[in-house]
């Protein structure tokens, strides 16, 4: 019996020294195959040059100039896609962070029920939400009207098209993404914490300021990336389809 | 009250003394403070004062209002009725942040984000205290908790015994008049929570101060306390001495929380003045009334504690109340052999010294238990209050 069990203790722990790496090839192979050697291929394909403009198959030559070219062309376009998913990147956090502040602080038995709120929109095709923001932002959809009427907007004015257009379709269809890993970070708070604050003689906005927003910045700064990264992807898309001629 | 020599300066000896003759002698002071949590009653009533400088404890189950009290006093509940007075000022409706009395938490709440010193520097930073005083008073608060050199370290790189001490410093730090201390112990092991009782009192001492203290563990509060608050279901049962609500228990939840005790239920033969008599097994015994008084007819709780009992082969002559039992089991303990008796359908639990010398005795031999008359004591009410079996009630020593 002894014996059995030390076999079995053996080969355990043979079988064990390799099982992380098993664990790890299905993530290793997938990351390898549909990231690495794209990668590898953009690469490239972006120092290879075309012989002509019908030329099918460009050939590598090592055209660093590539890059200066890319920057110095759509220099504007770069500048615009960062400045758009900037700007929308703020917004989420102006937005996203209060309304997950009160989902974890102030949200009690709702909670789950406030985030699912947050989230149920993002059900339905990112299309077809593209699609109905441009009916009711549309020229002649109701809220120009509105606006035009109200001579908030000129006589000619649009919503469609503009750069605030674009930002607000970027906050809108990225705030979950703030959302989400605020809220988490705010919900791990001890909320014994905030007591210890006021006990030591802080007011209800100091305690905000010295405990509960440093400790939930993490979840700040992840929401950001998760935010910024595809709003700047994204802008190009959203120029095409909220804004079709940015003026 | 008296101010030890070492006590930093910021409790300041001058301002005490004006302060003590223009407040009394009393920091904390509540008046019939009753807090209702929509229909539940979490404290009935609660009215007592604490001196400056007095270690007091309130003890009792979970549930029983004590940390719903503490928490009053802090200012992180309002009470639904009544006033709560801080060095004579009505402090019940004053938020937490404008109060003079600071907390250590249960979980000692310490700043993860903030290394020792800035957690202990957060209460006069909020206040604007210089920089240049507070590392000096941060300096001398780690001092007193003993914990120099460990000004840079984070919270989550201490140990449990030492976060309680940072715990203990950042409030210290702000020259309270009254620490307020929630389970403070409760997260240490063992040995740790039994150095810390020591080291607590000692820091209480050296400051000087009132320690306000909620425990449930009775040996805690007994060990520490000038004076002990035993609250149950919201109520405060009894405040004194360890002494006196160890030996004069005035309520039979009191007498069975504190220590072992042997609660039988009777009714009053006669009473008369602070005395009554009823009747035990085919005795009649005379024994003094604690708390409230009783009458003829009604139910009482007679109780003696284990170690005032006696056992043994032959009926005890003058002075002593006695009845007879039958050995029903005996455990040797070390330090004390523990009898269980039968008296005619009531368990009887006695302590026995191990160096007495007592006759080779087997269950079922009969035997006499005696104690002495001021061993006993009659409470009013029925031993079911102590919410535990009806005979002998046992809280772990």
């Amino acid at each position: 019996m002894a014996a059995a069990v030390g076999e079995r203790d053996a080969t355990g722990a043979r079988r064990g020294r390799f099982a992380p790496y098993g664990l790890l090839s299905p993530g290793v192979i997938w990351l390898a195959l549909f990231f690495l050697v794209p990668l590898a291929s953009l690469f490239q394909m972006s120092l290879s040059a075309k012989e002509s403009r019908f030329d099918f198959s460009p050939d590598f030559s090592w055209k660093w100039s590539n890059y200066s070219d890319a920057v110095s062309h759509f220099s504007a376009q770069f500048w615009r896609s960062f400045q758009y998913a900037g700007a929308a990147t703020l917004l989420c956090v102006a937005i996203g962070y209060p309304l997950a502040y009160v989902i974890a602080f102030r949200g009690g038995r709702y909670r789950n029920l406030l985030l699912g709120l947050v989230v149920v929109p993002f059900f339905t095709s990112y299309l077809v939400r593209t699609l109905a923001w441009r009916t009711i932002l549309g020229d002649d959809g109701p809220i120009v009207g509105l606006l035009q009427n109200t001579h908030v907007l000129p006589e000619n004015g649009r919503l469609l098209a503009t750069g605030i257009s674009v930002v607000g379709g970027l906050t809108y269809n990225f705030l979950p993404f703030m959302v989400l890993p605020v809220y988490v970070a705010l919900e791990k708070i001890d909320l014994t914490l905030v007591d210890a604050a006021k006990d030591l003689y802080s007011s209800g906005w100091r305690a905000f300021r010295k405990v509960v927003l440093p400790l939930s910045l993490p979840g700040v700064f992840a929401g950001g990336l998760l935010t910024f990264i595809p709003a700047a992807g994204d802008s190009s898309t959203r120029s095409s389809w909220v804004a079709p001629t940015t003026r | 009250m008296v101010q030890s020599r070492d006590a930093p300066a910021g409790w300041g000896e001058g301002g005490e003394t004006a302060l003590n003759e223009a407040t009394g002698h009393d920091v904390i002071v509540l008046e019939h403070v009753t807090k209702r949590f929509g229909d539940f009653f979490a404290v009935h009533d609660a009215d007592f004062a604490i001196p400056h400088g007095e270690f007091f404890a309130m003890l009792g189950p979970s549930g029983c209002g004590k940390t719903t009290t503490l928490r009053m006093i802090a200012g992180f509940e309002v009470p639904t009725s009544g006033a709560i007075r801080l060095e004579g000022r009505d402090v019940s409706r004053v938020p937490p942040y404008r109060r003079n009395v600071n907390t250590v938490f249960q979980q000692y709440a310490l700043f993860p984000h903030m290394n020792v010193f800035d957690n202990v520097a957060f209460g006069p930073r909020s206040r604007k205290v210089p920089e240049a005083e507070i590392k000096t008073r941060v300096g001398e608060m780690l001092e007193i908790v003993r914990l120099e050199g460990f000004a840079q370290r984070m919270p989550q790189q201490l140990s449990g015994g030492q976060q309680q001490r940072i715990a203990l410093a950042r409030a210290l730090v702000n020259f309270p008049s009254a620490l307020l201390l929630d389970e403070p112990l409760g997260a240490l092991d063992l040995k740790l929570r039994q150095a810390m009782q020591i080291e607590l009192k000692r820091i209480q001492r050296e400051v000087g101060i009132a320690f306000v203290f909620v425990t449930h563990d009775q040996e805690e509060a007994l060990t520490m306390s000038d004076r002990i608050a035993i609250m149950n279901e919201g109520w405060v049962e009894q405040i004194g001495r360890p002494e006196e609500i160890y030996h004069r228990p005035e309520t039979v939840f009191v007498a069975g929380f504190i220590g072992q005790a042997n609660l039988w239920q009777t009714t009053v033969d006669a009473a008369s003045g602070d005395t009554a008599d009823v009747t035990l097994g085919e005795r009649r015994i005379t024994a003094a009334i604690s708390g409230r008084s009783v009458r003829r007819g009604d139910p009482v709780t007679f109780m003696v504690r284990p170690e005032r009992v006696r056992v043994s082969l032959d009926e005890p002559g003058n002075g002593h109340q006695a009845v007879a039992c039958r050995v029903v089991d005996l455990v040797f303990q070390g330090p004390v052999v523990r009898f269980a008796l039968d008296a005619a359908g009531a368990e009887v639990v006695a302590h026995v010294g191990a160096d007495e010398q007592l006759p080779l005795l087997r269950p079922g031999d009969a035997v006499w238990a005696s104690w002495e008359r001021d061993a006993a004591l009659l409470l009013s009410g029925a031993a079911a209050d102590a919410g535990d079996a009806p005979t002998a009630v046992g809280a772990e020593t």
